[in-house]
């Protein structure tokens, strides 16, 4: 029993990442129709910022923090600045121009964005994955009863729960939320009602690039590297999420998110040892029969049928 | 100066052309109506006014200001609110964030509370769901509400694509009650695009007859006095019966 739940809040914990990475791609998805798998790199970046700048040469495996190194509030605004500067350059030099392209094409222009960044930062700190030691006090584990719980897993699900509030009451509450809200739905009618298309494009890319730095910050706590590829898997899986919680959802991309982080995590905790490594293949074996039993997501919305 | 003036503008979608040289123009105050059967190009032209679609050539101009090229926001910033054709409420979003949307980019905050009572007194309907989706209103309903979130941008002019498409006449019969006492309170232009000649005829200052992307006729209602050639330009030909008869004569 106490393993189980022990291996639950692993799962919780991996899921929470996925969702905070499923959310910012939701958000894109909602008011441009953009499946950013960028959305992996500013990841990225928001890990290899706590190294910025490069002090030393990039050969070297154990890496130098600089901003990493900041109390907390200076280093999450520093962090999240040069994620959301990368978030809205990406929009001003790219995105911008392809704003009333198709899907697919915005899709595609992302790709291109992505390989973009990945060489800037193998070109700026080479190839060789780095370590660094994020929030070491972290590791220390806490005990609820008989759980062992490490410090960093009630973080990472504390963080995302309070992230995910915070996007809730902005999109709720404020005017400008619920502009955004609008322009997911209908975009052309938001711009009718005097709604600026570039201005709330713009607000999604930074709230995105802020989940992106979440994302990496508790990431690398948990694994300690930074490689230039190190945001691509999880990408992956948050874009999964965002599949089977129904395009367009924001709900549905959390808790897609979620899904694909619990499914993960207790696949691996619980499939016998020799089929440990074909986790994967279960994963996604499970994400093909949602599709199929559910092929608009959990939570289906009409992005696919209503834009014009 | 007009309010609203178009001039020579064409409009193609794809290799289709969609107006072929069409000028109107819309004096403050008016009520303008443009009427034409399925597919003669009348929501185009108010697309065209409202920045929805870009003309091939010609000009469009707005109190002066030439719109052709600016984004559809800022045409609705300049005090044009347009609302399109098949009721493009936010579904998700609540009754009350729909017509609050509206709002946003007005700079007189303190009348917007005033503005939004008053939009509620006309239709009780509407303070009774105020916080539900506007999806779950009925058809009537959420054309009520279009109309009221884009009188909540406090618009010079309001254009309205079809505004009785789909609706139970009685209903019609309050929409329209609706955009009369509108302008009569507010001063509100209105450019109206109706299929039906009939409602407009009694509403309208002037009539602009559209078929095949060209204004075939622009009357006032009041100097008809048969329905001829109205109906000639509407439907493009001459009365049937007419015809033959004249051709039976010779």
């Amino acid at each position: 029993m106490i393993g189980f739940l022990q291996n639950v809040i692993d799962a919780i914990s991996l899921g929470s990442l996925y969702a905070l990475a499923a959310l910012g791609i939701g958000l894109l998805f909602g008011v441009l129709r953009l499946i950013n798998f960028a959305h992996g790199d500013f990841i990225s970046v928001g890990a290899y910022a706590l190294i910025v700048p490069p002090l030393q040469a990039s050969a070297d495996v154990t890496a130098q923090m600089f901003i990493g190194r900041w109390p907390l509030p200076f280093m999450l605004v520093a962090t999240s600045t040069i994620v959301i500067a990368l978030a809205i350059l990406c929009y001003l030099l790219l995105f911008r121009y392809l704003k009333s392209s198709s899907p697919p094409t915005l899709m595609i222009a992302s790709f291109a964005a992505s390989y973009v960044i990945q060489n800037v930062l193998l070109i700026v700190y080479g190839a060789r994955e780095k370590s660094v030691n994020l929030w070491p006090s972290l590791i220390q584990q806490v005990d609820i009863g008989a759980l062992h719980v490490a410090k960093l897993q009630l973080a990472t699900i504390g963080a995302t729960m309070i992230l995910m509030l915070l996007l809730t009451a902005i999109l709720r509450l404020t005017p400008l939320g619920v502009q955004m809200r609008a322009a997911a739905e209908d975009f052309r009618m938001a711009q009718y009602l005097g709604v600026r298309s570039n201005y709330v494009i713009s607000v999604a890319f930074a709230v995105s690039g802020v989940l992106a730095v979440a994302v990496s910050l508790l990431f690398v706590a948990q694994t300690g590297i930074l490689t230039f590829q190190m945001g691509v898997p999880l990408m992956l899986f948050a874009f999964i999420g965002t599949v089977i919680g129904g395009m367009g959802s924001l709900v549905g991309a959390a808790v897609g998110g979620m899904a694909v982080g619990l499914a993960a995590s207790l696949l691996q905790a619980y499939l016998p040892g020799e089929m440990r490594s074909f986790r994967d293949a279960f994963v996604f074996t499970l994400v093909i029969l949602i599709l199929i039993v559910r092929p608009t997501g959990l939570f289906p919305t009409r992005a696919f049928t209503e834009r014009v | 100066m007009p309010l609203i003036e178009v001039d020579d503008v064409h409009v193609n979608y794809g290799r289709l052309s969609a107006l072929r040289g069409v000028s109107l123009n819309v004096e403050d105050g008016e009520i303008v109506c443009i009427c034409g059967p399925n597919g003669a190009g009348k929501s185009t032209i108010l697309k065209a006014i409202a920045g929805g679609v870009r003309p091939r050539l010609g000009a469009i101009r707005f109190a002066g200001v030439a719109l052709m090229g600016k984004a559809p926001e800022a045409i609705s910033r300049l005090g044009l609110s347009f609302v399109p054709e098949g009721r493009h409420v936010f579904s998700t979003l609540s009754v009350d964030e729909n017509l609050r949307i509206g709002s946003y980019q007005r700079r007189d905050r303190t009348n917007i509370n005033a503005d939004r009572e008053r939009m509620l007194e006309l239709f009780p309907r509407l303070r009774e769901r105020l916080k539900q989706p506007a999806g779950k209103l009925s058809g009537g309903e959420q054309q009520m509400l279009v109309i009221c979130r884009a009188l909540m941008t406090r618009p010079r002019i309001i254009l309205v694509d079809e505004p009785s498409l789909g609706l139970a006449p009685q209903i019609i019969g309050r929409v329209y009650d609706i955009l009369l006492d509108m302008r009569r309170r507010d001063n509100v232009t209105l450019l109206i695009n109706e299929q039906s000649s009939e409602r407009v005829m009694r509403v309208a200052d002037r009539v602009y007859v559209l078929r095949n992307g060209v204004i075939r006729l622009c009357i006032r209602p009041a100097d008809i006095a048969d329905g001829r050639s109205l109906k000639s330009a509407y439907f493009g030909f001459d009365e049937p019966q007419e015809t033959l008869q004249k051709g039976a004569q010779q």
